[in-house]
């Protein structure tokens, strides 16, 4: 599960971490009024104004209806003209930002509409670093990756100065032990004050890691402060969703408005359901299968409408759900059911298809593959149904007769 | 011969609820010899189990079957009983992972875990845990291990398989009752069939797996399944180039899988560019893995690394 900056921050300052002082605001008045107690507080009279939607690269992206307006802004009109002068730009600002559609490089060329900003204290920054917490899957160990190349993605770095990237992994039964973060702090150039300040931060963030179950806290930049704090000036963490029983608070944090509605939906079914661009709804029990299903759409010269996962137990009522959920997708043109039938029996599975397809109604083609226990019964319940729906001998069949159908 | 279990294989069920009992007693239809239970608050019962005989699974059995299962409160108190060598965990997660690492403090030398969504740092903890210990486990978030007509642990259909040369190793469950299905139509057969899960933190790896096979003189080729997500696909194809001397067979799943979405599992997901199929087809290929192009020919692309396709 993600969660805005803000709200990352938040949780960061609960535990003593250190974070700029802010205030999210969902209309232009509250962002004007966060202006002036946060200049009062820090004496700095630059703020921050941030958009706030679950995708990264904010800085560098770029409204749909502002093209030249950028997703995170620095006032410095404060500087010389006052609070007033700085509020006057966060209300102009403000009212631009709020309900447009912010286009990033990870939110797709469609974007997402910023409902939430979040108006930041400014920082007189030294130095620029990096920090993150993240599962190593290799050796299942949480590790800590710090970096002195602050500002720049991860990514990137890994790719053209690899020596750059410090590593230390957390033996779980000890935790991030001192000398871990002392060499960490060492080899981010930290020194006195900078130093004590980066390592208790660092210590804390990984004590942080395993408390909330985080499956990725990134802090880049964290930044190193003219008089010698160490401080997240940006925030970014997921959990781990398995984990979210044991933390009621976090879990509350969920934004469902960043979310995909028929995700949404779907996972109130308990339905695995991702949606895609193509044009073939895929309807298939288990992830590995459904991934597999989807590639084998693509391999015959289509391309699939969504993922999902029906899970083990088929039952009508899921099978009806996820029919409803496919066909509300304007673009799918076929609809591929590929069930593995396994301890269900197919002619079970037979019925709950019919029974969803009377319930809600089919007009587009419908192939159907079906493989397990009493497969030829359940073809046979298939074929005689009186309904639109053809059977399939195996999966690429099944593909190449839902990929023609749809031609 | 097979890898983990054969016919000999004692088994434990820990968390004998529904999906316990249910799958508890679809592994004694089988022919597996399931020896205790363990519960909680059920501990002192027996739990009967009776039925019609899974003739796909150990040969030369009556048609009924009627077996009496010893529940325990601990797997200590049970093993000693029964002298179990394997447990199945379908304890719910938030308890999975105690249940695992009781299961290895017992002594236990198999330990599958089928439970689906384990705490990621649970799981952390209890790999550490388990890592001075000599045990094997393997999940969780996984269909399990069989050994045709021998011994079946987990959730899969018993009846699609069938003795035979290649072992299987796979992310996915369908995908691998797919493989296997495929493998009993075109003759070749299992020797073991092992689900690693889908989770980004498991017990047993492809390595672990092809390592196994690579020493089971029954074994005579391998199928591996992966999917998006992490590197274990192309640690495996290293250690293939490295180790392997028997034909390897292979399909990845997600090929059009968008990165930074979790597909269904919780360690199927490219991020940061890494972790896709495009990759790991790449890597598996360098060395010498013949891949499918599409899961329905992975029974013929292991025809073809045997060199009898």
């Amino acid at each position: 599960m993600k969660i805005h900056e803000y709200q990352a921050k938040q949780l960061m300052a609960a535990r003593g971490i250190s974070v700029p002082e802010g205030r999210m605001a969902t209309s232009v008045d509250e962002a004007v009024a966060a202006v002036r107690p946060l200049v009062e507080a820090s004496g700095n009279p630059v703020v921050v104004v941030k958009s706030q939607i679950h995708a990264g690269g904010r800085g560098k992206g770029r409204f749909a209806e502002h093209p030249d307006l950028g997703g995170v802004n620095v006032v410095l009109d404060g500087i010389e003209g006052g609070v007033e002068a700085a509020e006057e730009k966060v209300r102009e600002l403000a009212s631009q930002m709020l309900g447009s559609t912010l286009v990033t490089i990870q939110t797709g060329p469609e974007g997402k509409q910023v409902n939430r900003l979040y108006i930041e204290q400014g920082i007189d920054i030294d130095r620029e670093l990096y920090l993150s917490i993240l599962l190593d899957r290799s050796v299942s160990r949480l590790i800590v990756m710090a970096s002195t190349e602050g500002g720049t993605e991860i990514e990137v770095v890994a790719e053209e100065t690899p020596e750059l990237i410090l590593k230390e992994t957390i033996d779980p039964a000890v935790g991030l032990l001192d000398f871990q973060a002392s060499r960490l702090a060492a080899g981010l150039g930290l020194e006195g004050e900078a130093a004590k300040n980066g390592i208790r931060f660092i210590k804390e963030l990984a004590k942080a890691a395993f408390e909330m179950d985080t499956d990725l806290i990134e802090i880049n930049p964290l930044v190193v402060t003219k008089d010698g704090d160490v401080m997240a000036l940006d925030g970014k963490m997921g959990f781990d969703s398995n984990s979210l029983f044991r933390h009621p608070d976090i879990a509350a944090m969920r934004d469902e408005s960043e979310e995909d509605a028929s995700e949404l939906e779907a996972s109130e079914y308990d339905l695995n359901f991702i949606t895609l661009d193509g044009t073939i709804g895929c309807m298939v029990n288990g992830a590995g299968l459904a991934m597999a299903t989807m590639d084998i759409i693509k391999y015959f010269g289509a391309e699939p409408a969504n993922f999902l996962d029906v899970g083990g137990g088929a039952t009508a009522d899921k099978v009806t759900a996820a029919f409803k959920i496919i066909t509300k997708d304007p673009n799918v043109q076929g609809i591929f059911v590929n069930i593995f039938g396994g301890i269900m029996r197919c002619d079970t599975i037979a019925e709950g298809v019919i029974t969803a397809v009377q319930e809600v109604g089919l007009e587009v083609p419908l192939v159907v593959r079906l493989e397990g226990t009493n497969v030829e019964l359940g073809k046979q319940i298939l074929d005689e149904s009186g309904l639109n729906v053809v059977s399939a001998s195996d999966m690429k069949d099944g593909a190449q007769k839902i990929v023609e159908l749809t031609r | 011969m097979s890898v983990l279990i054969n016919k000999d294989t004692k088994l434990l069920v820990q968390g004998m609820g529904g999906t316990g009992r249910f799958h508890a007693d679809k592994s004694i239809a089988y022919g597996t010899q399931v020896v205790g239970g363990v519960h909680p608050t059920r501990a002192g019962q027996t739990m009967t189990f009776e039925g019609e005989t899974d003739h796909s699974g150990v040969q030369g059995r009556a048609d009924t079957y009627q077996v009496d299962v010893p529940i325990f409160g601990t797997v200590q108190e049970a093993k000693a009983a029964t002298g179990a060598n394997a447990s199945v965990v379908f304890v719910p997660p938030p308890f999975a992972a105690d249940a695992i690492m009781e299961a290895a403090e017992a002594g236990i030398e198999v330990i599958v875990a089928i439970t689906e969504g384990v705490p990621i740092n649970d799981m952390v903890r209890a790999k550490r845990y388990l890592a001075d210990k000599d045990v094997r486990l393997v999940g969780p978030n996984c269909p399990g291990v069989i050994t045709p007509q021998e011994c079946r642990i987990g959730i899969m259909p018993g009846y699609i398989h069938t003795p035979g040369r290649i072992g299987v190793v796979s992310r996915s469950g369908t995908l691998t009752y797919e493989a296997v299905h495929q493998l009993t139509q075109n003759g070749l057969g299992q020797t073991t069939a092992i689900g690693i899960g889908g989770d980004p933190v498991n017990g047993t790896n492809f390595i672990d797996c092809l390592e196994m096979f690579n020493e089971d003189p029954a074994t005579e080729g391998v199928i591996m399944i992966g999917e998006i997500g992490g590197s274990a696909e192309e640690e495996a194809a290293a250690w293939i180039t490295e180790h392997m001397t028997k034909p390897v067979a292979g399909f990845i799943a997600g090929t059009t899988a968008p990165p930074g979405k979790r597909m269904g599992h919780a360690g199927a997901i490219i991020s940061g560019g890494k972790g896709t199929a495009a990759d790991k087809i790449a890597a598996l290929e360098a060395a010498g893995v013949v891949v499918a192009p599409t899961p329905t020919d992975m029974g013929s692309a292991m025809l073809q690394a045997l060199g009898e396709g």
